[in-house]
């Protein structure tokens, strides 16, 4: 079968050239790739043919460090992966891990952990919004995106010390109390937040040339997106309207009232409109939970050191990018005897070959953009 | 002294010299709108900019020109030497020829030709050579592809640009740029107020002439690294890059001459005085805004953290004032016959100086145009704006001058109700989407 | 909803503590709850209290024998070797040599639409040392299924990529870790290791601080990497 969904990009195609066709590497130098990623295109003039994306780059193996620490020793090693998002990685591990124990954390721990994965949500979207608009020549927006996420991270500094990889949840609930003026700092940044995307709103939405570059651009069908495991946004946007956060809930996300953005045609404009949505969504359920966070212990009675009963869980969350999903097999010691990631960047990445074809070069970068990948997720 | 030069060579000694201080002082001024650039987009950005080297980052040009100078001359293997050596040469080349027919005041001109318009666009066209020799002779494909795409660009808003000039053109009746800003003082009015669609087309065709955001796609940092200039380093970069401000320089320079009045203060026709004094208010205007900028120096010394630089803005504040003095000094007797020159210049600086700022301002503002959005703006667009452009505002002078209509601000209006409908219709069209690319199946 | 304390898995007989944690052997009558969890009843009167009671009974995996694994049971008979309700997930264990039939009924007929993640486990002590397993998701059921398929070292696994093409990229992955071949995958080889690399990093046998040190030394030029 040669369809171009099952083949995948493969290299058969970009080995046999036509007359007309060149072969044009992009990467793992360059500007737009948004990491080490190599992008091999196949390209007749301007129009792309086929596209093989060239990974691992940045891979170092941290499913095999899994099985060589204890679980609580491998839990900063997860922020490392989707470095952009870190935090949401430590949930979804920190769960795992629960779940494999029979253990739950606390209520007050499941809020504060909410509270914290989404204004993780709100920077990891940030950043992206930042480096998806300069790709696209909008030399603007990547300085006010970071001054906001700026804030965010001063939040996460001020609770756990560290900004980017900051481990901030440990396996049973929280190690640390959140600070004295948690709730005014993020109820501050909340307040302020609404009037900085309507900013972001206003010099990108409507602005034809925005438009002209990204609707119509690099679209991904429900269907397509289904078959291929594209989660998050992407899909969102492509027009399932599913969110883990509502189908299957976990931390303390069935207790807020939220929407759950989707787009109509599943091109870049469309999922542009859904990450700005989710910020928006993300803000208002971070207002929700600092409301009433519940009083309590902050860390479950699941003892210092942590031997699982054999057998295995898979448990995922809504990371910013997709489906994150920890898949861990536990053989009665404390090491995990394999932890597999499932990482929602790797399987995005797939699309890249089925959006990407037939359209122009300068659209593959906004293609790339809007895939929203950290290459340290697609390595591990 | 006139008798110590021989009479063969007494016409060229002015403008020799004034060519010779061109060359010398136009880099510099390059570099310092540069700097200016970088200073607008931080501000644009909510960050300071330059800020190290010298105070308030005025000496980061004359550091970085020094840093290009002596920096490794790389040639990438297999490059067409020559060609590679030659390329950056010919765009500069032709951007300073360029300036010999432009005028800065009616006083500062090098070359007062009679065709003086069409000399500068058809040098500028020439230029357009250095960039293709330039990808071609990279030896690589990025050079290669950012070079032709920047060549169609250039040939393809040459058009929209050459019919805008026209319809200013039928105006003045003449080519020669001193003759043209005579036209607009005898008439009174600048003509972006009699053809202002012609001045929007020919603002948008000059932003894609010199490769300017939103048009820059061939020298785009994400796209294609730089595009022609990707394996130019070191001085002949520079180069290249000398050539993009002075195109910017010349575009400004002729919207200024045919659309803004030249060397013209606003108001050209209006001659009230102050009363009871010889002078016109109008003219008082260049001290008035340098009084005021020195004022505004004045009020953000306080402000400044550290005191070299509170004497650096009281510094400028004082320049401000000499300045204003000597704009002044100009409006009185011994010195009015340097009035025309020294307020002609001001304000034909000042109007380039704007126009330039625009550019600027629209570089960071605005995401960039993918290629075939851009060739798509420019023929099916503005050429056709521009086309029926000249051909209304030919009907419309011809019924002025054969029906004796003596309303011309009706005219005017009228002319730019019908130019704006039929963008409006134009820009409708091209909003229709395009049937989708058919995604290609791998045989 | 996934984390609910109160939900008490009736105690069966214990399974034997192999250390590899294979699946319990299937026991004829095992009452366990039906894969979509609903809370229990406590069989105790005692009233809940607000953390979780250490002394719940700790999780483990359970046969499992609800509607879904019938109807596997009664389209493939044999194939469907096992199957086990672990920590609220339910796991069937099939023969690889039908898993492309099993995938296709499971997407067509069952409804799992998505595959969410296509790994493998290395059990080398075991005679088929792989687990090859499969996470499914159904869209229009919101319900997870886990296909576990044994395979030895040599023995090629049949490939899902006409069923999900979401598998190309992760059966790339697999065969790079762990060295399983993918029968009818369009492009087999390496995806995150470099195409020359010998071994296969996920494996137990592959020691954390090995590599490929002829790699290494005539492609970085370097003696070692440690």
């Amino acid at each position: 079968m040669t369809d171009a969904l099952t083949n995948g990009g493969s290299p058969i195609e970009t080995t046999v050239l036509g007359a007309d066709e060149i072969i044009l590497n992009m990467g793992p130098q360059h500007p737009s790739t948004h990491g080490v990623l190599r992008v091999k295109l196949k390209l007749d003039g301007e129009r792309v043919l086929s596209t093989e994306c060239i990974i691992g780059y940045l891979h170092r193996g941290v499913e095999k460090i899994a099985e060589h620490r204890s679980y609580q020793q491998f839990a900063p090693y997860v922020d490392r992966m989707d470095y952009v998002a870190a935090v949401s990685n430590g949930l979804g591990y920190c769960e795992t891990v629960e779940k494999l124990l029979g253990a739950e954390a606390p209520p007050r721990a499941r809020v504060v952990r909410t509270i914290l994965t989404e204004l993780q949500r709100i920077a990891s979207h940030l950043l992206w919004l930042g480096t998806h608009a300069l790709d696209i020549g909008a030399l603007t927006p990547v300085f006010y995106c970071f001054r906001e996420r700026e804030e965010i991270l001063k939040i996460f500094e001020k609770y756990c010390g560290a900004r980017l990889t900051t481990h901030a949840f440990r396996i049973g609930g929280l190690q640390y109390e959140t600070y004295d003026e948690f709730e005014t700092d993020v109820k501050r940044f909340c307040d302020d937040f609404s009037g900085k995307v309507d900013e972001y709103e206003t010099l990108l939405t409507e602005n034809r040339i925005w438009v002209g570059r990204t609707k119509g651009v690099g679209i991904l069908s429900t269907a397509d997106a289904i078959a291929l495991g594209v989660t998050g946004p992407m899909l969102r946007a492509s027009g399932l309207k599913w969110d883990l956060r509502k189908a299957q809930p976990y931390a303390a996300y069935d207790q807020y009232e939220f929407d759950i953005p989707t787009g109509k045609n599943g091109d870049t404009y469309d999922r542009y409109l859904v990450r700005m949505e989710e910020m928006r969504q993300s803000r208002r359920i971070c207002l929700q939970a600092i409301e009433n966070i519940p009083s309590g212990p902050i860390m479950a009675k699941v003892g210092k050191v942590l031997k699982p009963p054999p057998g295995e869980v898979y448990h995922s969350i809504e990371a910013p990018k997709g489906e994150l999903g920890y898949y861990a097999v536990s053989d009665g010691t404390t090491q995990p005897y394999r932890v597999r990631v499932r990482p929602p960047s790797f399987i995005n990445l797939q699309a890249l070959d089925k959006m990407a074809r037939g359209a122009l070069v300068a659209d593959l970068v906004a293609i790339i953009g809007t895939t929203d990948i950290v290459l340290g997720e697609v390595d591990r | 002294m006139s008798h110590l030069i021989p009479p063969a060579i007494a016409p060229f000694v002015v403008p020799v010299i004034c060519g010779i201080v061109l060359v010398a002082v136009f880099p510099l001024l390059a570099g310092y709108i540069v700097l200016l650039e970088r200073k607008l987009m931080a501000d644009m950005q909510a960050r300071l900019g330059p800020m190290r080297v010298g105070p308030h980052g005025l000496l980061q040009p004359i550091a970085d020109a020094f840093k290009l100078l002596i920096k490794e001359d790389i040639i990438p293997q297999g490059a067409d030497k020559f060609m590679f050596y030659v390329a950056p040469l010919i765009s500069v080349t032709m951007a300073l020829v360029a300036f010999s027919a432009m005028p800065f005041g009616p006083v500062f001109q090098i070359a007062d030709l009679n065709v003086g318009l069409l000399f500068i666009v058809a040098v500028g066209s020439l230029g357009i050579y250095g960039i293709v020799l330039g990808g071609w002779s990279s030896n690589s494909h990025y050079s290669l592809i950012g070079a032709l795409r920047s060549a169609a660009q250039l040939v393809s808003y040459e058009t929209a640009a050459g019919l805008a000039l026209v319809s200013a053109l039928l105006l003045a009746g003449s080519l020669s740029m001193k003759d043209i800003v005579q036209a607009q003082a005898d008439q009174g009015v600048w003509f972006i107020f009699v053809v202002p669609i012609g001045f929007f087309i020919y603002f948008v065709s000059s932003i894609a002439e010199t490769n300017r955001a939103p048009f820059d796609l061939p020298e785009a940092e994400s796209e294609l690294v730089a595009g022609y200039m990707t394996e130019y380093s070191g001085f002949r970069w520079a180069l290249y890059f000398l050539a993009e401000y002075a195109n910017m320089v010349i575009v400004a320079g002729i919207a200024t001459t045919l659309f803004l009045g030249g060397w013209l203060r606003p108001f050209p026709g209006n001659h009230q005085h102050l009363i009871g004094t010889p002078f016109e208010l109008l003219d008082a205007l260049p001290s008035l805004l340098f009084l005021g900028v020195a004022l505004y120096c004045l009020s953000l010394v306080p402000r400044q953290p550290v005191q070299v630089q509170k004497l650096f803005m009281a510094g400028v504040a004082g320049a401000c004032v000499l300045l204003a003095a000597v704009m002044a000094l100009t409006l009185f007797p011994p010195f009015d016959a340097a009035r025309e020159g020294v307020h002609g210049a001001f304000w034909f600086m000042a109007k380039v100086g704007g126009y330039v700022y625009t550019f600027l301002w629209v570089r960071f503002t605005f995401p960039r145009y993918r290629f075939d959005q851009l060739m798509r703006l420019g023929w099916r667009f503005l050429i056709p704006l521009a086309l029926v452009n000249v051909l209304v505002v030919s009907a419309s002078i011809v019924v002025q001058q054969n029906w004796e209509w003596k309303h011309p601000v009706v005219s005017t209006v009228v002319t730019t109700a019908i130019m704006l409908a039929v963008a409006f219709w134009l820009a409708e069209e091209g909003a229709k989407p395009e049937p989708a690319p058919q995604p290609a199946d791998g045989e | 909803m996934a984390n609910d304390p109160s939900e008490k898995i009736p105690p069966s007989t214990p399974p034997e503590g192999k250390a590899e944690g294979a699946p319990v052997s299937q026991k004829p009558a095992g009452e366990a709850a039906a894969a979509p969890p609903k809370p229990a009843v406590p069989a105790a009167a005692a009233p809940p209290k607000p953390a979780p009671p250490a002394k719940e009974a700790p999780p483990k995996p359970v046969p499992l024998d609800n509607e879904l694994v019938q109807r596997f049971k009664a389209r493939f008979g044999d194939a469907i070797r096992e199957a086990t309700l672990d920590r609220k997930q339910a796991i069937i264990l099939v023969a690889a040599a039908q898993l492309r039939e099993i995938s296709r009924y499971s997407r067509d007929d069952e409804k799992f639409d998505m595959l969410v993640d296509l790994t493998a486990v290395d059990w080398p002590k075991r005679e088929k040392r792989f687990d090859v397993i499969l996470n499914l998701y159904s869209f229009p059921k919101n319900e997870r299924l886990r296909l576990k398929a044994h395979a030895g070292e040599n023995e090629p696994v049949p490939s899902v990529v006409e069923i999900w093409p979401a598998a190309n990229w992760l059966e790339r992955e697999c065969y790079d870790m762990f060295g399983i071949v993918f029968e009818g995958h369009p492009d087999l080889k390496r995806i995150l290791m470099p195409d020359e690399w010998e071994g296969h990093p996920l494996r137990k046998d592959y020691d954390i601080l090995k590599q490929d040190t002829a790699w290494v030394r005539e492609n970085l030029q370097i003696e070692t990497g440690q």
